[in-house]
């Protein structure tokens, strides 16, 4: 009897505590809404998403700029991981011997937990001057080297384990026998990847990328120290970036005292928000439909 | 071309050895395999049976590990030897696994994938390569009218036949089967096993199986392995009715398994 | 030479390139970290609270920020367990399998999984403003959890459905309850993939900077109760990179280097672990 009773409890108590997760969406969504209510209700939301006039002191919060900065950053950082990544992965995953398969899985994971603040460290260091020195000059233009390429540089090789690790568990997964069937056929290695392989592996390597991507999207420290973090819409990689989280990062917490400052940068933290959920809910939908089509 | 190879084997091993690893599976193997008849390589399972026949279209080197001494000749060329281009070999045999492995694409997709990484693009070629060889494999009839359905759609013994005529859209001399009806209801089993009397007027078929009852069913010639090494080899009629080795003797009656 | 043939070499050669690149991009960090870190490492540096200010100081060592972070990380990982542990029994062994509540909360955890840390931050600092509590230690704990436990309910939460179900029926069989089943059968089975989650998430949680911005702060001083700010190793590194002068920012490098050994260590830990902890397991 007591037994029972103590299992229903216990019941009880880890469904108050199996609560918390969503319960917490919840109040990040409805707390970050309360507080950024105050602009949302004096200026019209087109203006705040689109407009790239940016002086707080005057009341002016568009948050154009900083969106753009996000979009070029994130954007030049996938295109480098995508690519270099899945090839990567490809390499690991099919064409590597055994050997090598083995030493590298556990140097991957080692990687993907260092933290991004090194990465930024390592940017500032070595790939800000390179900028500077080599690649501008060489584009024949001038940059202090803090710039979208450099932040998506930076990003796109934190992100390179992430992707790296879970497409090559993904690619792992398809059972030797496909790949054999191909080869029976007299296909090389590389259509057999290119259109089997990787077929199969069509909604792990999405997922893998959406990971990615969400990780770049919403980094703060990396990118704050590399980006520039100055107030106009870049027109080149070589221009410098002000994403979102870096305008949190450097102005929250210090301008409480200017009216509907802290307003307008939790409104810019509830846009992150949404950005995520959206891509989660939308990666959902393309999963289930790649999977349907694809098995 | 074809009527010179007839007389001699398709497929002729010569002191074959493979290793994986420490692991001795095949031991100092030789043997000719005749063409256009059904060859059964019967034995205990472990013995070796799936590696002798992975080793005639090189899908053994794709474990890891592997290593290969002797020679096969296929049509006369060692296909071990260095520079063998392993695509054209692997091109003229078909292949049947133990389980269907249909590709992930759709039904069509799968007859046509072997012929167009050949190199065949016309739409109206491949339409007449898919109808062929789905009527080859028994399957147009029960197709016909979803071609563009995922082959996944397909019930098993439905997928064994797809993957069937997948092997023979690339117009092989040679069919591999690694115990193809395994996993297979009995109804199906027996159309695969029709299919493959029907076929071997056209091609060499070599069926791995560990049902007795099958090789006896199928086989003209029946090869048997026990733990990597050749036992005894030779006509179905000679192996089954009265075997040289004991070892023999006793298997096909059943004694070890 | 056949074309097929081509194409296979230039794939497989951009793919080993690109894996070569990979690994030779995450080489040169390390070079880098390692290189300006170690010069800039001495007793002093492990031992000593910054002198002087952390900004403009040229004296004195990291010693806050190490302690800060070993602070704060730990109380946020048991924290985060306190958390996770209960949710991934409830999900597995109470709940019905494909339950709504059950969907909803994996999908939250996702979601939850990818919020960026600053929204962390700024989320739990308006907490904070609403409960009237500064920067300290406690508010840094509190964030890093929320940031952590995603982390670790999920990774959890992969380990323990891999429990085989028919351990979940021997256990009821025998007359067990739910909760002696979770308890008993189910922790019991998934102890390496709860020891591997945590330590996962605390690597996470001591490596963070954005969500203990707000929250933390930062302090010259090692921190004496929960309600004084913490000092971390990552703002540590992110504030005197940023200063002028060189003695400061060689403890910026010292305490790159530290937080990329501690992590590392905790990852190391965590796989010998792993590996030794899955005797008693049933597969």
């Amino acid at each position: 009897m007591i037994r029972l009773v103590k299992d229903k409890l216990a019941g009880a108590g880890m469904l108050a505590l199996a609560g918390v997760p969503g319960l917490v969406v919840f109040a990040m969504i409805l707390g970050l809404y309360g507080r950024s209510r105050p602009i949302l209700a004096a200026k019209p939301l087109s203006e705040l998403l689109f407009s790239s006039s940016w002086h707080p002191l005057r009341g002016e919060f568009g948050l154009f700029t900083f969106i753009m900065g996000t979009l070029w950053v994130t954007a030049v950082a996938v295109a480098i991981a995508i690519p270099l990544c899945l090839l990567a992965s490809i390499y690991l995953a099919e064409y590597a011997p055994r050997r090598l398969r083995e030493w590298t899985a556990p140097l991957i994971d080692l990687l993907a937990g260092i933290p991004s603040v090194v990465f930024g460290v390592w940017g500032v260091l070595v790939v800000v001057p390179l900028i500077k020195n080599h690649v501008a000059p060489l584009a024949g233009v001038s940059s202090s080297g803090y710039c979208v390429l450099a932040a998506g540089i930076v990003l796109a090789v934190m992100v390179f384990p992430v992707i790296v690790h879970v497409s090559v568990e993904v690619l792992k997964t398809v059972p030797n026998e496909v790949r054999e069937a191909s080869l029976a056929l007299g296909a090389t290695r590389w259509q057999t990847i290119r259109h089997v392989v990787m077929r199969k592996a069509m909604p792990g390597v999405i997922a893998a990328v959406v990971l990615g991507l969400s990780r770049a999207f919403g980094e703060t420290m990396a990118v704050l120290m590399v980006a520039g973090n100055v107030a106009a819409v870049p027109k080149t990689v070589f221009d410098p970036a002000y994403p979102l989280p870096a305008l949190i990062a450097n102005k929250y917490g210090e301008m409480l005292s200017v009216p509907m400052y802290d307003s307008a940068l939790l409104l810019a933290a509830l846009a992150l928000l949404m950005v995520v959920l959206l891509v989660n809910v939308a990666a959902r939908a393309i999963l289930l439909r790649v999977e349907r089509s694809v098995q | 071309m074809r009527g010179a190879m007839d007389h001699d084997p398709p497929i002729r091993v010569k002191n074959l050895n493979i290793y994986y690893g420490r692991e001795h599976a095949l031991k100092n193997i030789s043997v000719d395999i005749p063409g256009r008849t059904i060859t059964a390589i019967i034995g205990p399972s472990g013995c070796g049976k799936t590696t002798l026949l992975k080793s005639f279209n090189r899908l053994v080197d794709l474990a890891d590990g592997v290593a290969v001494s002797g020679e096969v000749l296929v049509d006369g060329e060692n296909i071990y030897a260095p520079g063998v281009d392993v695509t054209r070999v692997r091109k003229k045999m078909g292949l049947l696994s133990q389980k269907p492995y249909p590709l992930p694409m759709s039904i069509y997709n799968n007859v046509a994938y072997g012929p167009r990484i050949h190199g065949t693009k016309k739409r109206g070629e491949l339409d007449r390569i898919v109808e062929r060889r789905l009527r080859e494999s028994g399957l147009w009839d029960e197709v016909r009218d979803r071609l563009h359905a995922p082959a996944s759609k397909l019930s098993l013994g439905q997928q064994q036949r797809l993957c069937l005529a997948r092997g023979l859209a690339v117009e092989p001399e040679i069919i591999l089967c690694d115990e193809p009806t395994s996993a297979l209801d009995p109804v199906s089993s027996r159309r695969i096993e029709e299919r493959f009397r029907e076929l071997k007027s056209s091609y060499t078929i070599v069926v791995v199986t560990h049902i007795l009852r099958q090789a006896k069913r199928l086989a003209d010639y029946v090869i048997f392995l026990y733990l990597g090494e050749l036992v005894e080899h030779g006509p179905a009629g000679k192996i089954f009715e009265e075997p040289e080795q004991a070892m023999t003797r006793e298997y096909v009656k059943g004694s070890i398994s | 030479m056949d074309a097929r043939k081509v194409e296979e070499f230039v794939w497989k050669t951009l793919a080993a390139a690109a894996a070569f690149a990979l690994f030779l991009s995450l080489f040169l960090i390390m070079a880098t970290i390692l290189a300006k870190g170690l010069p800039s490492l001495n007793m002093a540096m492990l031992t000593q609270t910054p002198r002087g200010g952390y900004y403009l100081g040229k004296e004195g060592g990291i010693l806050n920020a190490i302690v800060g972070s070993l602070y704060l990380a730990g109380g946020a990982t048991a924290l985060a367990l306190f958390l996770s542990v209960p949710i991934v029994l409830y999900l597995n062994v109470y709940a019905k399998k494909r339950s709504r509540f059950v969907l909803f909360t994996r999908f939250s955890l996702d979601v939850l999984w990818g919020v960026p840390s600053i929204v962390y931050g700024a989320f739990g600092f308006t907490i904070m403003l609403l409960f009237g509590l500064k920067a300290s230690l406690l508010g840094g704990i509190i964030a890093v959890a929320l940031l952590i436990l995603p982390i670790m309910s999920r990774a959890m939460d992969e380990v323990v459905r891999t429990v085989p179900h028919e351990l979940f029926e021997a256990s009821y069989a025998l007359g067990a309850t739910r909760l002696e089943t979770a308890l008993k059968v189910v922790a019991r089975q998934a102890v390496p993939g709860i020891v591997t989650a945590t330590l996962i998430a605390f690597g996470r949680g001591i490596g963070d900077a954005a969500s203990v911005m707000f929250t933390a702060g930062f302090t010259d001083a090692v921190p004496s109760s929960l309600l004084r700010p913490a000092a971390t190793l990552p703002l540590a590194i992110f504030y005197q990179l940023g200063t002028p002068f060189p003695e400061v920012q060689n403890r910026a490098y010292a305490s790159a280097l530290i937080l990329t050994l501690i992590v590392l260590a905790i990852s190391l830990v965590s796989r010998v672990l792993a590996r030794n902890l899955t005797k008693h397991i049933v597969k």
